[in-house]
């Protein structure tokens, strides 16, 4: 070995002493929150600003690991314009005892011209909170609403322009061979030929202690869930793609150790930036631009019909991962913050994602292409997907950035 | 279950992954399986891990793990 690996940390007794946030236990009767908009109750001890402490452990080199925490619903969000004003308003009653015509109403305005999808605050934040449903559910929501044929109706209405904007904006790339070496090899290559890792560099470079911040807070709508959209997926497949899947989400889901799951290695990078890591809490900053990357995971991995693109997401999230990582690593490390808990998680995913886009690539992607042919193109339309998504919202951010300006859509306390 | 192939009431239980190693095209040895990776005096390396990516192109900052630089060396396996 060169050096100290993180994973080579022992890790240490996970406090227990801590309450968490519970839900009601019924699961039945929605829960009643408070209609101010004030935060929910994090499972967690408040954020101080300072590293997480490991739980009575004084060494170094300690993996730091953070209390159990209870099921977070994600935060009731801020309406952002007609539909999710609608839609929020519907969801607080529950199903069957509320006209859904006005939600209607604005959807059936809004969709007069579909177009701008992609960066519609109204529509990605109305399509993640629908989306959320079948997730942790949102504070205050009656889960049969998960169900609700009329709820599902509208969903439809408003994913059907966000797929056909896709498909029309992110040309399906071309992929003259269809079996599982030339599949993977086109999705290496796709990926390789993308515009680079320049968020990336930027953080390794020059980005500065707030800036990291807002993209943690930004990443945090999707990381604090790491994996679950494509996990979706695992029913939808068979045989070896299907173990392949699994043996790539098992390795996400921190094989069996809730400490070591990423989701939650990425709550610890939170809390050493001095940021909430409460599921959702920061729902309310982030940009259209940059839900709309996890709503297209939702929607890939929530159709069956879209399973090629659901598993071509991944392998292409996986091949764009550990060369980036290392340097978020390296820009972590150049602010300061060299502790465990802050650089952990980009130091896994430089080890682990080395692995995961093998896996992805042949035994997953290739060997599903080999099974299903017909699903080639879909494959490589998810992976095209999640890099113009994944590469629109950096641009965003680093335009914001460049104009000395904040990428967020409120300020960060 | 128990981690060495008995049950807790002391029945064999599923036997171990056996060991297997693949070479990736221009990439990494995959290692699955019930395989010990040792250091040069013998000391078993936390995997970390189940499956594992030996670096083979030589230019991996966490060797002997790979990190994908292969990707960016002009590493290629077919010579």
């Amino acid at each position: 070995m060169d050096g100290m690996s993180p994973v080579e940390a022992p890790t240490t007794t996970p406090s227990t002493g801590v309450a968490t946030a519970v839900e009601p236990s019924s699961g039945r009767a929605p829960s009643v929150e408070p209609s101010s908009g004030a935060a929910p109750t994090p499972s967690v001890e408040p954020s101080s600003g300072a590293a997480p402490t490991p739980s009575g452990e004084a060494s170094s080199s300690a993996a730091p690991t953070l209390p159990p925490r209870g099921a977070v619903r994600l935060p009731r969000p801020a309406p952002r314009g007609p539909i999710s004003t609608a839609l929020l308003a519907a969801l607080s009653r529950s199903p069957g005892a509320v006209d859904l015509g006005p939600l209607r109403a604005a959807v059936a305005a809004r969709l007069t011209d579909p177009t701008d999808w992609r960066t519609d605050e109204d529509v990605q934040l109305a399509l993640l909170c629908l989306y959320e449903l079948h997730y942790r559910g949102i504070a205050g929501v009656d889960d049969d609403w998960e169900w609700d044929p009329d709820l599902l109706a509208v969903r439809a209405a408003l994913e059907v322009p966000f797929e056909a904007e896709l498909r029309r904006t992110v040309p399906v790339p071309e992929c003259d061979r269809r079996d599982r070496t030339g599949v993977a090899e086109r999705l290496f290559a796709l990926t390789a030929a993308a515009d680079g890792p320049s968020l990336s560099r930027h953080v390794a470079r020059k980005t500065t202690e707030p800036q990291l911040r807002e993209l943690l807070v930004h990443r945090s709508i999707y990381q604090l869930k790491e994996a679950d959209p494509h996990t979706w997926a695992i029913p939808r497949l068979a045989g070896g793609p299907k173990a392949a899947l699994v043996e790539i989400q098992a390795d996400e889901y921190g094989d069996g150790d809730p400490h070591r799951m990423h989701a939650e290695l990425f709550a610890l990078v939170m809390r050493a930036f001095g940021l909430d890591d409460t599921y959702g809490a920061y729902v309310d900053h982030v940009p259209a631009a940059t839900l709309a990357s996890l709503n297209a995971m939702s929607l890939f991995g929530l159709h069956r019909r879209l399973r090629g693109a659901i598993v071509g997401h991944l392998a292409a999230f996986e091949m764009t991962s550990s060369l980036p990582n290392r340097l978020y690593g390296n820009g972590v490390r150049r602010l300061g913050h060299d502790d465990v808990a802050a650089t952990w998680y980009f130091d896994e995913h430089v080890a682990a994602d080395a692995v995961h886009e093998q896996i992805a690539g042949r035994d997953l992607a290739g060997a599903l292409a080999e099974q299903e042919p017909e699903l080639v193109d879909d494959i490589l339309f998810g992976a095209a997907c999640c890099l113009a998504l994944d590469g629109a919202a950096a641009a965003r951010m680093m335009q914001a950035w460049d104009a000395d300006g904040t990428s967020l859509l409120r300020p960060l306390p | 279950m128990t981690d060495h192939g008995r049950t807790t009431d002391g029945h064999p239980s599923t036997p171990p992954r056996p060991g297997s190693i693949v070479a990736c095209p221009d990439g990494p040895l995959l290692v699955r399986g019930d395989v010990e990776v040792l250091d040069a005096d013998g000391r078993p390396v936390d995997k970390g891990r189940r499956t594992v990516a030996l670096c083979r192109c030589g230019g991996s900052s966490i060797k002997p793990w790979c990190d994908g630089t292969h990707k960016v060396n002009g590493f290629s396996s077919s010579t």
